[in-house]
């Protein structure tokens, strides 16, 4: 990149220049890859972004570009923010990894924070989160709770971190019931409520009674409420609108603490890149209120379950497990390593189909 | 009360002028709405319309107006040709979603060989596939009476699957870590559709979109092919007397658009986006039918609305990061800049009179 | 693979909710391309007639008002449309994509306070003796009302263009606009009602996904719905009854296709996906011997120079 001098001279100036005015605000940017009305994934983002403002008041300046296409257009709006001066520019999704590398090169001065990818800079972070560790929750009460033993799954994309959640919820159900059985349909979108809706009616006339989803909005949650004996989990938001029937818990997607300690990192002076992958113990997963809908019984050991993972006791991976063909993956005792855990491309035994490729 | 009277030519000095009164009324409306909104409408106007040209960071914006433009010129190009024939090729963004794929795979098949003879097998394997892509609805066309707009358009979603599949699948990046998307070919010299001069945004994409500009205008005025489009428009019965072959006619314009929007995907995808993903396709398939209309069909007309739909599209982003505006706010003074071209257009091509009351 | 576990009686009923919504913004659509007009602008319209029924219906907690309000919402954006084609001479491709871009727009931003927010719900129809019947009962009989209100339509439009006098007027301006203004016939004003009742007909379209299908409020909650039912009105040959047809058959694989995934047959999952476009072409080119066509001014600019 012959550009990087010509523009680094440039983003240097500028830097000079905003910095002599406004010493004391620190701008702190955030690229979204949906609407923010989007009720799940960027809405959760943005939540995180207000957390931040409230946290700092006059003392930060917070900007933000919705719906920004993953590519061209993404290296784009992160250049954009970086020459109108910010200092530390949150990415948020993983089409975005490639861009944020790319951009970030050009301006070493400013900190960037890319979610869910893997590539890391000097001036590049990844966090993410380890929203396993609530599926394992979703799995154990779902086990419990269902009573034809079939458990729908809307899936959006093979990808690890879906693979991750369908094998988490599906080890805990089979603990708990040995006859279940797990559905699996592939949305091929992460937001497309009618076909999200479709596709829950679908597993509910194929006789789930438990639908857990991986896309982000709330039609399946819609789609139980009107088949009546149905339970759901909130996905990515808590959902709380559906409580305490169908939804009887979810999963939170929890950024605003990590957004906080990131921006008083750069405000100290104290920004290192890092490779952050939280979970509940650090509080970016969270398990929303699980509802009186739940026997108290499955609600004990489910809430017992998030605090041995809080105190870092449970890894939801934990051997004896098996892979699909039937070979050895973990021993007895054996935890899962964060290496295979974050490439998962297969499934654990048990678990029917296959993971398209 | 007030009659409109059809020019027996249209206006030549409206045609240059009514684009700029669109733009003006369309700041006058939208700034309007703007303040209802509680923005200052100068300072939105502005930041729309003159800091991506004049403002200060303008050295970054102006390359990246041909970067944007580019792809929206070269579909529009081929596009046009087939409008001004009659023939609705409405899945663009599928022969662009296609070409990306076959100019991938191309390259990503010689990957890590380091060779010249690489880009250009990509460009060729781009049009090819574009190409191949509209082929479908030519032949089906052709051999069977079916309708182009609809069977175009449904492959629009086919290839969309088709994305998917390559990009968690075939194409995926095997260093990857299982995660989707091929390798960048930012980081493949061989492959790399790379900036011609540093800085200046110009790829070889946006070379090809002014040569396609450069090509249409001479065939459209020059070539007997481009006489037949015209006339086929006009006057179909009239072209069937004059020995136009419909049947050529259909396959050498479906295959031209798709050839471009291929071409078109296949620059994308191997310069400013640099890899195939799952949410390659950002719609320029169909903005560019808007472009292609806003040009009035026109080479010269296509290359300047698709450099004024890049300006919206980047100044709209400038003035969501920077005055906080929602994307929507941005995607509806988009469309009220359409409307009103599309508008004034009626003055190029009738006049306005205040007729008599007893003519009524 | 388990294809038994796959249910037809359910499989049937939720066909016909999938349906519903491409089916009566295809058959609005349908009105106003018989009467000469191309407008591309359905997926805009019905995004608006799914926030305007939205928010009305949640302020004042009648799914009917909201429905009523969704068709004037609709109507009013496709109002702007006629204005551009009928009054201001444009073209109609591009006007009826500018007026989707300027949908869009509008929709997100008048929908900005109602995310998350669950809609009073529509109720259905049940009769004490059919809703129970064995297989009749749940395809038939227990469905809400605008799925009824959908097929009636059709059956209302075919009538219409079959029968009576104001079809046959709709249809002359539609096949040939200078004849049928030479004859007397305003052809202004009945594309202008063409037009109103193809956006009154979105916007429900839209209504029944945010009310009834998902039902909740996301920006671009449509997701190509409206592409779909222009795509259904070419796939119909601009014939009522065929659009039900369309209809049906592309809900039908729509959700067939989610069944056969969750039954797990060994069919991969993208080729599933594609099943609904690649069918929908597949019988189009089957059909295409038929030879009936487009209305014959469909997508000319009409000027009465005389």
């Amino acid at each position: 990149m012959k550009l990087t001098s010509f523009l680094t001279g440039a983003a240097m100036a500028l830097g000079l220049a905003t910095s002599a005015l406004a010493q004391d605000i620190t701008k702190v940017g955030f690229i979204y890859v949906g609407p923010i009305g989007d009720g799940g994934w960027t809405y959760e983002h943005d939540k995180g972004r207000l957390a931040v403002e409230e946290a700092f008041g006059d003392k930060v300046e917070t900007v933000y570009q919705e719906s920004v296409p993953e590519g061209a257009d993404a290296s784009r709006a992160i250049t954009q923010m970086a020459l109108q001066g910010a200092d530390l520019i949150f990415t948020t999704s993983f089409g975005y990894m490639d861009a944020t590398v790319g951009v970030a090169s050009k301006f070493p001065d400013v900190k960037f924070e890319h979610a869910t990818g893997y590539k890391t800079a000097p001036n590049v972070s990844v966090y993410s989160a380890r929203f396993y560790e609530g599926r394992a929750v979703q799995g154990h009460i779902a086990g419990k709770m269902t009573e034809t033993n079939i458990i729908g799954y809307i899936a959006s994309f093979p990808i690890p971190e879906v693979i991750r959640g369908i094998n988490s919820a599906y080890i805990h159900a089979k603990r708990v019931n040995p006859d279940v059985q797990f559905k699996v349909i592939w949305a091929y979108t992460w937001f497309n409520p009618a076909k999200e809706a479709d596709a829950a009616t679908a597993l509910i006339e194929q006789g789930a009674d438990v639908i857990l989803q991986h896309t982000d909005s709330t039609a399946p949650q819609a789609a139980a409420e009107k088949a009546e004996n149905v339970i759901t989990f909130g996905q990515a938001s808590d959902m709380s609108e559906y409580a305490p029937h169908p939804r009887v818990s979810s999963i939170i997607d929890n950024w605003a603490p990590y957004y906080i300690a990131r921006t008083q990192a750069v405000m100290d002076g104290s920004w290192e890149s890092v490779n952050t992958w939280d979970g509940i113990r650090e509080g970016m997963v969270g398990i929303g209120e699980i509802t009186d809908a739940v026997p108290a019984d499955v609600k004990a050991e489910a809430l017992a379950m998030k605090d041995a993972m809080a105190a870092g006791e449970y890894h939801p991976f934990t051997g004896p497990l098996k892979k699909q063909d039937g070979s050895d993956w973990l021993a007895e005792g054996e935890v899962a390593d964060d290496g295979t855990l974050a490439g998962m491309n297969f499934y654990v035994e048990g678990l029917e189909g296959d993971i398209p490729q | 009360m007030l009659k409109l009277e059809k020019r027996p030519q249209p206006s030549r000095s409206w045609t240059y002028l009514t684009p700029l009164l669109a733009v003006v009324i369309t700041m006058i409306v939208g700034g309007a709405l703007f303040s209802l909104m509680g923005n200052n409408p100068v300072e939105v106007i502005r930041t729309i319309f003159w800091d991506p040209l004049f403002g200060e960071f303008a050295f970054y914006y102006r390359p990246q107006m041909l970067v944007k433009g580019a792809p929206l010129i070269l579909i529009a190009i081929g596009l046009s040709l087939g409008f001004r024939a009659g023939i609705w090729n409405i899945g663009a963004e599928g022969q662009y979603i296609i070409g990306a794929i076959t100019g991938a795979a191309v390259g990503l098949a010689f990957y890590p060989m380091e060779s010249w003879i690489i880009f250009p097998l990509m460009v060729l394997a781009g049009a090819l596939g574009g190409w191949a892509w509209a082929m479908i609805p030519a032949i089906l066309k052709t051999r069977f009476g079916t309708n182009e707009i609809l069977v175009s358009l449904m492959l629009v979603y086919v290839a969309e699957q088709l994305l998917a599949k390559m990009a968690l699948g075939a194409l995926k990046n095997p260093d990857g870590f299982g995660f989707p998307g091929s390798r960048n070919f930012q980081q493949y010299p061989s492959g790399h559709n790379a900036e011609i001069i540093a800085g200046s945004g110009m790829h070889w994409g946006v070379v090809a979109a002014f040569i396609a500009v450069i090509f249409a205008y001479v065939l459209l005025n020059r070539h007997i092919l481009g006489y037949h489009i015209r006339l086929t428009g006009q006057a179909p019965r009239a072209a069937r007397f004059a020995g136009v072959r419909p049947t050529r006619l259909i396959l050498f314009c479906l295959g031209a658009s798709g050839a471009l929007a291929g071409l078109a995907g296949m620059f994308e995808v191997s310069g400013p986006a640099g890899q195939i993903n799952i949410d390659f396709n950002v719609g320029y398939g169909f903005t560019a039918i808007i472009v292609a209309f806003l040009g009035r069909l026109h080479p010269v007309g296509i290359l300047l609305a698709g450099l004024l739909m890049a300006l919206t599209y980047i100044g709209g982003e400038i003035a969501q990061s920077n005055l906080g505006l929602p994307a929507a706010a941005i995607q509806m003074f988009q469309g009220m800049l359409l409307f009103f071209l599309l508008a004034v257009d009626l003055l190029t091509n009738y006049r306005i009179r205040l007729a008599k009351a007893e003519a009524a | 693979m388990d294809l038994s576990s796959i249910n037809p009686t359910l499989l049937l009923a939720s066909l016909l909710v999938a349906a519903t919504p491409i089916l009566i913004a295809a058959i609005g659509e349908l009105v106003a391309e018989r009467s000469g007009v191309l407008n591309l602008g359905v997926e805009g319209m019905m995004i608006t007639g799914a926030i305007c029924g939205f928010i009305i219906a949640v302020e004042t907690g009648s799914p009917l008002l909201g429905f009523i309000a969704a068709a004037i919402g609709g109507a009013l954006l496709s109002m702007l449309f006629a204005l551009l084609t009928l009054f201001a001479l444009a073209n109609q491709v591009a006007s009826g994509l500018a007026l989707t871009l300027f949908g869009l727009g509008v929709s997100a931003l008048m929908g900005q306070g109602y995310v998350g927010i669950k809609p009073p719900p529509t109720p259905k129809l049940d009769i004490p003796l059919l809703s129970d019947l064995p297989f009749f009962g749940p395809v038939l009989f227990s469905h809400d009302l605008m799925v009824y209100f959908g097929i009636a339509l059709v059956a209302a439009v075919w009538a219409m263009l079959k029968y009576t006098r104001a079809g046959l007027i709709l249809r002359a301006v539609g096949e040939n606009h200078d004849a049928a203004h030479a004859l007397g016939y305003k052809v202004v004003r009945v594309r202008l009602m063409a037009i109103g009742f193809g956006g009154a007909c979105a916007g429900l379209g839209g209504a029944y996904i945010s009310l009834v299908r998902v039902p909740q409020w996301t920006e671009g909650m449509t997701a190509g719905a409206g592409w779909i039912a222009l795509a259904l009105v070419v796939f119909a040959s601009w014939k009522a009854g065929r659009v039900l047809l369309g209809a049906w058959l592309f809900g039908g694989i729509t959700v067939l296709q989610l069944n056969l995934q969750a039954a797990g047959v060994a069919i991969p999952v993208e080729y599933l996906s594609m099943s609904p476009y690649l069918i929908t072409i597949l019988v189009l080119v089957i059909m295409s011997s038929d030879r009936s066509r487009a209305p014959a001014s469909l997508g000319r600019i009409f000027h009465a120079s005389g």
